[in-house]
């Protein structure tokens, strides 16, 4: 053996072979990641978009609202859970990221990696929610897919500022403590994040309508809504746009110090 | 050039300095290319601390370290390049199969897979797990995976290889078998540096072995000399039970005893007529009011050596 530097890798190489790995395992476990991802979101579509309004307990223009609500909690979860999951067991006790952090490029771009990976996790969830939520509610007055490039900008930026926050819950959460996440997290963020309502609806209950804007989920539901149904009141695309960015790119900073953190004793 | 040197490592866990654990208390150590090197000690010397900072997965707290002239904290990404890891318990990637766990780590490596694929194949023949090939990690014995763990070390044909107590928990004849791969390995010309607390695993495999404890250097030296090292005679321990006053003194004046110490209830006596003087000085124990109830014998050996120098037992 000669001590001789080993051949440079080339970083972009490397990085899309940490992708592919997470993309091997997601299609193996597609099934199993759907169901846990889009369950919660689908029953909703069942009973507030499909059988309330056949009850009449709720007018057909619920649906209106709904449909990018549900759209924005299934890519939102699905990103959550695609990295907090996994993180929370690697280091928690598999170790099994080991390899990962045993290859040679910087630890925070393996971190990037995985964010990145959550992210097109969030955009399969959308891409899968969105025509059986279409099939079970019939037909949604005001949606419109002419708009294909701000949903794409909006399910992207979303999948993203949720991912990296999984990426932060993931690494910084015990590992104990990962079911609290869920019912202290991310559960209040979705029922405040104007998922199941307009954020205008909350024009009745004014202290609310501005403490919700803390809640990241707010933006990807009031973006869904103005690309998916933009005859329905929502917040300006510029505004969610530009919250989504500040958000993503807070949670990636965060998130990816939190993961370096953990990886290097 | 060395293929691995420290200067003044040292590693405190915790927040501060002063109140931290002090996992290492400035280790230097240089390590030749094609060395088989063993690093040994109890739990808690610091072994693992020293490889994980040598595999750039600790922060040295001070001090450097070099793999091959590349510093393990500001040139991090070069060091992963020249090293293959088997850790000490065996942390395959679970969602994949066995060759997948070969394939893609050579990828992180940017080999390609039809490179990565017939070496992979070699690799599991070799190490004898080649039916295990498709298999999911979880069907695998414990043996199994270790093995696997010493073919993704070894998958991307990295300079030096760490290996953090690889033979614990194995039955013995595993472990055997892991040693003639590791002889191998030896063999091509690879730096090899073991971590272990058996004595008999690094009397039996390494160039030279570093002794260690409690985060500090004791010795370093081939096997050979290291044993002449040790102090003559036999070693004998006595548990006594009892009284116990003066009974050091009276053995060191028994016949054939070179050296005696006692240490709370522990007798050492260091014998050169091997176990002939166990009676007398068991007599001399009882004339002194204690009885022995426990009683082991060591030939010269690391063990007696680690023993002079720390006190305490190794395993």
């Amino acid at each position: 053996m000669t001590s001789s530097t080993p051949h440079a890798v080339h970083v972009p190489s490397v990085f899309l072979a940490l992708l592919r790995r997470d993309m091997r395992v997601a299609r193996k476990e597609i099934v199993f990641f759907l169901i846990r991802t889009t369950m919660q979101p689908l029953l909703f579509v069942v009973v507030f978009g499909y059988l309330l309004p056949k009850m009449n307990f709720v007018g057909s223009g619920y649906q209106t609202a709904l449909l990018p609500g549900i759209l924005a909690v299934s890519l939102s979860l699905s990103a959550i859970q695609s990295v907090a999951l996994p993180m929370v067991q690697d280091f928690g006790w598999t170790k099994e990221i080991e390899d990962r952090l045993l290859a040679p490029i910087s630890t925070s771009l393996v971190a990037a990696e995985k964010i990145v990976s959550g992210m097109i996790q969030g955009v399969i969830s959308a891409a899968f929610v969105l025509p059986i939520a279409r099939l079970v509610m019939g037909p949604i007055p005001a949606l419109t897919l002419s708009h294909a490039g701000e949903v794409t900008l909006v399910v992207l930026l979303g999948s993203l500022a949720f991912s990296a926050l999984g990426m932060w819950l993931g690494t910084a959460i015990a590992p104990q403590q990962i079911g609290l996440m869920f019912s202290v997290i991310v559960a209040p963020m979705i029922f405040f994040g104007c998922a199941y309502y307009p954020w205008r609806g909350l024009d009745v209950v004014p202290a609310m309508k501005y403490a919700v804007l803390l809640d990241p989920m707010v933006y990807v539901s009031e973006g869904m809504r103005g690309a998916l149904t933009p005859a329905v009141p929502h917040m300006p695309l510029s505004l969610v746009g530009g919250a989504l960015v500040v958000i993503a790119g807070a949670f990636w900073i965060t998130g990816i110090r939190s993961f370096y953190k953990r990886a290097i004793g | 050039m060395p293929a691995i040197e420290t200067h003044g490592l040292r590693k405190v866990y915790g927040a501060a300095e002063s109140q931290g654990v002090v996992a290492l208390k400035g280790l230097d150590l240089e390590i030749r290319e094609g060395e088989f090197f063993g690093l040994l000690g109890p739990n808690g010397a610091g072994k693992t601390t020293t490889i994980g900072i040598l595999t750039t997965r600790v922060k040295p707290t001070s001090g450097t370290a070099l793999v091959g002239g590349a510093d393990v904290a500001t040139q991090a990404v070069q060091v992963r390049q020249r090293i293959g890891v088997v850790p000490q318990r065996p942390n395959p990637d679970r969602s994949l199969n066995a060759i997948e766990n070969l394939i893609f780590h050579a990828a992180y490596f940017g080999i390609r897979a039809s490179i990565a694929i017939p070496r992979a194949n070699a690799l599991l023949d070799q190490l004898g797990i080649a039916d295990k090939a498709r298999a999911k990690v979880d069907e695998m014995s414990g043996g199994q995976q270790q093995r696997l763990m010493i073919a993704r070390a070894l998958i991307h044909e990295p300079h030096v290889i760490f290996l953090d107590e690889p033979t614990v928990g194995l039955d013995p004849q595993t472990r055997l078998a892991l040693w003639d791969i590791l002889r191998s390995l030896h063999a091509e010309g690879r730096t090899i540096v073991m971590t272990t607390h058996y004595m008999e695993e690094a009397d039996k495999l390494c160039d030279r072995i570093a002794i260690v404890d409690r985060g500090e250097l004791l010795e370093l030296d081939t096997p050979a000399a290291l044993k002449q090292r040790a102090p003559g005679g036999t070693l004998i321990e006595l548990t006594l039970a009892g009284g116990g006053n003066g009974v050091a003194d009276a053995v060191r004046a028994l016949d054939g005893v070179l050296r005696a110490e006692s240490q709370g209830q522990l007798l050492r006596v260091y014998s050169d007529r091997g176990g002939r003087v166990i009676s007398p000085v068991i007599q001399a124990a009882e004339d002194r009011g204690s009885s022995v109830t426990n009683i082991s014998l060591t030939e010269p050996s690391l063990e007696t050596l680690f023993v002079s120098r720390t006190g305490r037992k190794l395993e």
